[in-house]
């Protein structure tokens, strides 16, 4: 069993609100060590067997058409990890 | 004059859009986002709601549902399509309309009864508003920041693609006060406020007149009737 994570994240230059309320809360407990929070998402696409070049060939497309929205955020990383199964 | 209404999962105003058009004069056909078959509508509206929960990114999953691969072809080829809010952002994600909608500045859901300035009435949806006009009707999202980058943000003042602009207040943080947009050829509009909230006194915002009386969206509905069958 392979997992081909796929790893989105809000483009640098918009604001991202989630991660501004985040680093909000922490002010508020007196953390003052963290000067951003950004936050993005992780998708793992599970592969039946190991992870062949098409799988990923297929999921960098998908990663392009479905799983990011170019025009807000972009693929930051794709790689395949070995399921501990 | 048949104007179809897609309900996907998670839908909230399509019968709310369905009474606006029957309001406007028209006949509402009420389509399901599984079949492919438009119904040989003269055009369409994608309502508002939180399609499929709003999971992936707002509009993100609708964008590739099987009815929306027949609206973009049809959409293409000139039938007229209206996107309200979740709508709006299905229409982005698509690609029928430029740009992105992110969730808004201040982080909060918004409701309010809200102004906007008409900016382009040569489209099939804006035919009965007069240039300029100040409209309210009522706006309610949590992900209605208009984004893009400078390049398409050029492009869509340079070929005057605003179709509303925000008015007094930015409610959610949309560069250049963009509440909606239109294509190039003015049959499909989005914008995130919701005319069809906005078709009948008793139910409308607030005016100066009597309490609920505002009726300002229902122009998007009779413009489009009166174009199609115009033309």
């Amino acid at each position: 069993m392979a997992i081909i994570v796929v790893e989105v994240m809000p483009k640098k230059e918009l604001l991202d609100p989630a991660g501004k309320a985040v680093l909000g809360a922490l002010n508020r407990q007196k953390v003052d060590d963290f000067v951003e929070v950004r936050i993005g998402k992780r998708f793992e696409l599970h592969v039946d067997g190991p992870a062949t070049p098409a799988h990923l060939e297929h999921a960098r497309s998908l990663a392009e058409s479905l799983l990011s929205n170019g025009v807000i955020e972009d693929v930051v990383d794709i790689r395949v990890e070995e399921s501990p199964a | 004059m048949r104007v179809g209404v897609v309900t996907f999962p998670g839908s909230l105003d399509d019968r709310d859009a369905q009474r606006a058009i029957r309001l406007a004069g028209g006949t509402p056909v009420p389509l399901w986002h599984q079949e492919a078959d438009l119904q040989g509508v003269d055009a369409l509206v994608l309502p508002g709601g939180f399609s499929y929960g709003d999971y992936l990114r707002c509009g993100a999953i609708a964008a590739h549902s099987r009815i929306m691969s027949e609206v973009i072809s049809e959409a293409r080829k000139g039938l007229p399509v209206l996107g309200i809010c979740n709508g709006f952002q299905i229409l982005v994600e698509a690609g029928l309309l430029p740009g992105g909608l992110i969730r808004n500045d201040h982080g909060d859901f918004i409701c309010r009864d809200q102004k906007l300035r008409v900016e382009s009435i040569d489209t099939l949806w804006t035919a009965d508003y007069s240039m300029s006009q100040e409209i309210t009707i009522p706006l309610k999202n949590g992900e209605g920041g208009f984004i893009a980058d400078d390049e398409t943000l050029k492009r869509i003042e340079g070929e005057n693609l605003v179709a509303f602009r925000y008015l007094d207040v930015n409610p959610n943080g949309s560069l250049h006060d963009i509440a909606g947009l239109r294509d190039q050829s003015g049959r499909v509009v989005g914008l995130m406020p919701h005319p069809e909230h906005a078709v009948e006194a008793g139910f409308g915002p607030d005016t100066d007149v009597a309490m609920k009386s505002g009726t300002d969206g229902l122009a998007i509905f009779t413009s489009v009737l009166r174009s199609v069958v115009a033309a």
